[in-house]
């Protein structure tokens, strides 16, 4: 576990106490300005927190994905325009207008990276984790996926190819991981527990048992 | 600039992987509050979101190589500064020191409640048909501009194939620059095999792709 207040896996080097002190007290003091000068509404800051906190996240990309398991027809729209057969379904405000869906087969396993900064599909998976944002992840995903998904634990069939999809532009990826034998006659609420954010990035495969 | 740290993929050294189980969508208030400032601040509407990008990547190296929201918040008061909507003098003091500069928008509470992430579409209307078709084999350019890009250099001067068209879009290199710059592109996901990236050694199992703007691209 990282200290509380530090979000520690993006960098070796340390930082004592006193130092992020001050970094919380210059975060602190620049809402502070921003406010006074009338440049944001704190109400809003503070509402844009619980969004991400409590709304958005791996729930909706993984009721996406139950949905394309069950429903060929959602399955056929999902793979020819993301953004439409998301909106279509959640019916919420549009989801980042640019999402693109990439299928696993027994031949291809997809992963997702943004190498240049920190590209997500927010809308459907929320804030990125950590690991997503840091270097090591960055670096390797394209020149190493196979060592990355070791770092996971995650090992493919040998004769498996991977796609790497590198986020350089607006366009979003969510893979739509391969569903697992067993579930036949699952609910499609009960196949939306066992759809992990990681098996949405590519890092993963939906968990055997929910 | 577009060669710094922040172009790191193929890089070796940074170690291994850590996924943290049961992680919080913050490790903390600070991380929180300096999102939410940089995201609201999207709403001035002083500039783009390669703007933005471009704010992060031109701080100091070692300064980029700290925590994400470390490096957000030392972006984000880089580019309050350059926009004049706070000063230098301002974040010494720790305190506002004078009104406000007249901005073209505020981020209110209500609108808040809509968002859910970068929603405002990129694809714009095209200025010409697309040079390319899915299946033409392409090769990116050699370049190294001193201002942002988002070819990354892993992928320059490779050969590749176009395997689809995802509308025209603002293009990153100019909008970086200008907010109103918006320069739109056809964009297109362009595949290379891992060996054409990384070499003869590299496993032949690999492909990555990359999203690149026509201008990064020349017939091959």
């Amino acid at each position: 576990m990282p200290p509380a207040d530090h979000s520690g896996h993006d960098h070796g080097r340390g930082h004592d106490h006193s130092e992020l002190s001050e970094l919380q007290l210059r975060v602190r003091a620049l809402e502070t300005i921003l406010t006074e000068k009338g440049y944001v509404d704190p109400a809003a800051l503070d509402q844009l927190v619980e969004n991400v906190e409590t709304k958005i996240g791996p729930h909706i990309g993984a009721r996406i994905v139950a949905r394309a398991w069950i429903d060929p027809d959602f399955r056929a729209a999902l793979l020819a325009n993301a953004s439409e057969a998301v909106n279509a379904l959640v019916g919420f405000d549009p989801v980042s207008a640019h999402l693109i869906a990439v299928e696993n087969t027994p031949q291809t396993h997809n992963l997702v990276v943004c190498t240049l900064c920190s590209c997500y599909p927010w809308s459907v998976l929320g804030l990125p984790p950590v690991w997503y944002k840091a270097f090591p992840y960055r670096s390797r995903a394209v020149i190493d996926p196979k060592g990355v998904l070791a770092d996971f634990g995650v090992a493919l069939p040998p004769d498996s190819e991977i796609r790497v999809w590198d986020s350089t532009a607006e366009t979003r990826f969510i893979v739509l991981p391969m569903r697992p034998e067993g579930t036949e006659n699952w609910s499609e609420e009960r196949l939306a527990g066992i759809v992990t954010r990681d098996s949405m990035i590519g890092t993963g495969l939906p968990r055997a048992q929910p | 600039m577009s060669n710094t740290v922040h172009d790191m993929g193929g890089m070796h050294g940074f170690g291994p992987v850590e996924p943290e189980p049961n992680e919080p969508v913050f490790h903390g208030r600070w991380e929180s509050r300096v999102f939410a400032m940089r995201v609201a601040m999207g709403a001035a509407r002083l500039w783009s979101i390669d703007g933005g990008r471009a704010s992060l990547e031109t701080l100091p190296p070692l300064t980029y190589l700290t925590s994400y929201y470390e490096r957000w918040f030392n972006g984000l008061e880089r580019q309050l500064v350059k926009h004049e909507l706070v000063g230098e003098d301002e974040l010494a003091a720790g305190k506002s020191l004078r009104p406000g500069r007249a901005v073209n928008g505020k981020l209110s509470l209500a609108a808040a409640q809509r968002v859910r992430g970068p929603m405002a579409p990129f694809e714009r209307p095209a200025p010409a048909p697309a040079r390319f078709q899915p299946g033409d084999r392409v090769r990116t350019k050699e370049m190294n501009p001193a201002t942002h890009t988002r070819l990354p250099r892993y992928a320059r001067d490779k050969a590749g194939v176009v395997e689809a068209i995802r509308g025209c879009h603002v293009y990153p290199d100019s909008a970086a620059l200008d907010l109103h710059d918006e320069n739109p592109q056809w964009l297109y996901t362009v595949v290379f095999t891992g060996r054409e990236l990384w070499g003869e050694e590299a496993d032949p199992a690999i492909k990555v792709s990359i999203d690149a703007f026509e201008p990064y691209l020349l017939p091959a």
